[in-house]
């Protein structure tokens, strides 16, 4: 595999252990504030917190690898990404700052207070929509050149787009849909019955919009970039096909209320070949036509350097994250209270 | 103000707010493990408090550590968009690092927060702080790297605007790397040194809860003298970075001591007042040689003078002020420090006299402030170059609009995230004593055994 591959797949992993992840963090949020609004904290509340006190801050830095890689792997997209999302980028990370701070004065502090309640869990949702505009733009069709070679940002190409809003409703109904079902399954593993019944409630009650919004957001891309659209079409096609089956296995599982750890793996495979599916068709462009995969990539030395770190820093990890997982996840007396 | 200064005055105060937590980030791990491991070795439920307490304020202070790192992360990609095309793959080695080593802390750090009951050797428990020590010491490190390659860049050659042959080790450890990275930390220690015998030191001349005397008492004599040892080794590293700009960046090291003309035995010029059409200096003190003497330990050393240098690629003199600031408060720390650990040796003396106590309650805001006159020298001491020699600050800064804008929210979180930070965090202490949280460690201790 090329340098850039390489890069890529790291790159396009590591986003995609950030999406799962904060989805599960972002949603839990906002069903956290729907539990205290309809006097029903009770029931999910010791759950949600058990596992997200220990992990928040492990999810925000899959979010910073991404993007300290990809300006090292393709210093071009900095360029370009930077300008461009100088707004939506601002808001987007404004949004993450108040999140995870309130989130931390809420949950560590003395007292918790409904307004901080209510801070992380909309900003919670807004982020996904702040951040999906980065995806948005890399379509094309939303950047203007200005004289002497300036590039800035076309809003109102960008506000009028209905692409832009239908990946920005898909990216929220799928963080309600990721995180409800680890939810779910966090619950079962708790045996935590009274949790169980509203958070599979929430489960089945996501899947059918998240669908719908899928094929909405595929058809405007059809009109976005239709060189893209054919090329997840007749090339990756047979990605979406396995998506959508593993997305009927979760769904059924969950309904027959069995087996719910291999259901939310089926939904992590779901979203992961639709996912892998969308970032294949849309090579060899990281943005288009400005950024080519190919001319953006860092010089040599530097991506071999990169590399070697990439695989040391996993050797260090990997046994960090599965001792993370076993203390805070596996460990059934932990998730069920007891410890 | 144009995209330049506005660009400029953003990432001077995300920093600015970013600083105060990523220097308590560095330090305060050091002191819970230190508190924990004094708690094991003694058998204290004392010292355990004082390492629950600590890890417990903590948590507060690394979250908006986090998220206001995130955010300069970023926001030198939205900000700087032309340095990060020429320069990104150029410093992104040591970047990519420090997430590697903040991935690190952040799992420990977790782990670390939520087990202190669940392992049945104690040490086991200890020693998760050690990772965490570590991830965060090396995140310090390689961040320091990159500001230590726009300082003295190396490792690559210009061609047509942008860098090439990248030698990413060369890149990395740059000149300035171990001179600065070593400053940083031991800055950020004895910060932390003080700002911890701050709290104690208030708490023992409110006395509110008289059983928890002893508990302050010990906690001011554990970080005053971590911060007497923690000061000295700022001293040094402060002489080692002076030595270092005497040789490889002289117009940073004139600018910070208004140094003109180049000559030998200068003198260190402390305080004053510039006039700066006339490069008139009032009111300041000057000491003869000391300038030579600690650029290079000898008095006979050379000095180069500003005037030596292109006045279009001058530092601003104001740069001074912050020097002799940063220089005062170091030193006032270090006496302070210095006394209080004498007053434990010499028998007639008491530690814990009213007078040392109000000295002490200024030690942790004078070095907090310290760190944050050093970096905004060090910063406008480069200016204007973005990459010394290399790239200019006015040609790197965004062209998109909507600067303003975002100026503007920006300011708005940084006040809200400081002010809710230090509510909660005088919430989570007052009216919380200390003996109310040892009378539960010896419970839980009892029904241990049982």
């Amino acid at each position: 595999m090329s340098y850039e591959m390489i890069g890529i797949t790291v790159l396009w992993l590591f986003l995609f252990g950030y999406i799962i992840v904060a989805s599960i963090d972002f949603g839990a949020g906002f069903f956290s504030l729907h539990a205290k609004l309809f006097g029903e904290s009770k029931k999910v509340n010791g759950l949600i917190q058990r596992y997200l006190n220990p992990v928040w801050e492990v999810t925000n830095v899959f979010f910073v690898f991404f993007f300290v890689g990809i300006v090292g792997f393709f210093p071009d997209t900095a360029y370009y990404f930077g300008t461009a999302l100088l707004i939506p980028g601002s808001i987007a990370l404004i949004l993450l700052a108040a999140r995870g701070a309130f989130y931390a004065f809420e949950n560590y502090g003395q007292d918790s207070k409904l307004s901080w309640l209510m801070i992380y869990a909309v900003s919670g949702l807004l982020i996904p929509a702040a951040l999906s505009t980065a995806l948005t733009i890399s379509e094309g069709g939303y950047l203007i050149r200005t004289s002497n070679d300036h590039v800035d940002l076309n809003w109102v190409a960008l506000l009028l787009s209905p692409f832009g809003w239908a990946v920005v409703l898909l990216s929220i109904v799928s963080v309600l849909y990721i995180s409800s079902g680890f939810l779910t399954f966090y619950a079962a593993r708790a045996k935590d019955w009274k949790a169980y019944v509203l958070v599979r409630k929430w489960f089945l009650m996501w899947g059918a919009p998240m669908i719908m919004v899928s094929l909405f957001v595929f058809l405007s891309l059809r009109v976005q970039n239709k060189t893209h659209f054919d090329s997840a079409v007749f090339e990756y096609g047979w990605l979406f096909i396995i998506s959508f089956i593993a997305f009927l296995i979760a769904g059924m599982l969950t309904y027959l209320k069995k087996a719910h750890g291999i259901a939310f793996l089926f939904v992590m495979i779901q979203m992961g070949t639709a996912f892998f599916g969308y970032g294949l068709s849309k090579l060899p462009y990281l943005l288009y036509p400005y950024v080519r995969i190919d001319h953006a990539v860092t010089n040599d030395n530097m991506a071999v350097g990169l590399i070697i770190v990439f695989v040391l820093g996993l050797v260090l990890l990997l046994p960090s994250l599965a001792l993370l997982l076993k203390l805070f996840v596996f460990d059934k007396a932990y998730v069920r209270g007891r410890k | 103000m144009d995209a330049v200064e506005i660009s400029r005055f953003l990432t001077g105060m995300t920093l600015a707010v970013h600083i105060i937590f990523a220097t308590i980030g560095v330090g305060m791990p050091v002191f819970f493990a230190l508190a924990e491991f004094l708690a094991i070795k003694k058998k204290s439920s004392r010292y355990l408090a004082l390492a629950k307490r600590w890890a417990k304020g903590y948590t507060i202070t690394v979250a908006v550590g986090v998220v206001t790192g995130t955010i300069i992360g970023l926001q030198l990609s939205l900000l700087w968009p032309t340095f990060m095309r020429i320069g990104g793959h150029v410093i992104a080695l040591p970047l990519f690092m420090e997430t590697f080593a903040f991935f690190f802390e952040a799992i420990f750090l977790s782990i670390y927060l939520y087990t202190w009951n669940r392992f049945k050797n104690q040490w086991t428990h200890f020693l998760l702080s050690i990772p965490v020590i570590i991830g965060g010491s090396f995140s310090a490190f390689f961040i320091t790297s990159v500001n230590s390659f726009m300082n003295t860049p190396a490792g690559m050659e210009i061609s047509g605007g942008r860098m090439v042959n990248v030698d990413p080790l060369a890149a990395m450890f740059n000149a300035s790397f171990f001179v600065r990275s070593f400053h940083v930390i031991t800055t950020a220690l004895m910060t932390m040194a003080f700002i911890l015998a701050t709290i104690a030191a208030f708490k023992l001349l409110k006395n509110k809860v008289k059983e928890d005397k002893v508990y302050h008492q010990k906690a001011l004599k554990l970080t005053m003298i971590a911060g007497l040892i923690f000061s000295m080794l700022s001293m040094l590293a402060g002489d080692l970075s002076a030595k270092f700009l005497h040789q490889h960046q002289p117009e940073k090291l004139a600018a910070y001591e208004w140094h003109f003309n180049t000559e030998s035995n200068a003198d260190l010029v402390l305080f004053g007042v510039i006039d700066e059409s006339t490069q008139e200096v009032k009111g300041a003190l000057h000491i003869p040689g000391a300038l030579s003497f600690l650029s290079d330990s000898s008095f006979d050393t050379k000095v180069k003078g500003l005037n030596e240098f292109p006045k279009e690629e001058l530092p601003p003199l104001i740069v001074h002020y912050f020097f002799d600031l940063m220089v005062t408060f170091d030193i006032f720390c270090f006496v302070v420090s210095g006394l209080y650990v004498l007053a434990l040796w010499i028998k007639k003396w008491n530690p814990n006299h009213k007078a040392f106590l109000y000295a002490i309650l200024f030690t942790g805001p004078a070095s907090m402030l310290a760190i944050e006159f050093g970096w905004f020298l060090t910063e406008l001491g480069r200016q204007p170059w973005m990459v010394r020699g290399i790239l200019k600050v006015q040609d790197a800064a965004t062209t998109a609009g909507g600067l303003q804008f975002v100026t503007l929210l920006f300011a708005l979180l940084y006040f809200v995230l400081l002010f809710s930070a230090s509510f909660v965090l005088i919430r989570m202490f007052k009216n919380q004593p200390v003996s109310k949280d040892i009378e539960k460690i010896e419970s839980e201790r009892r029904g241990g055994a049982l």
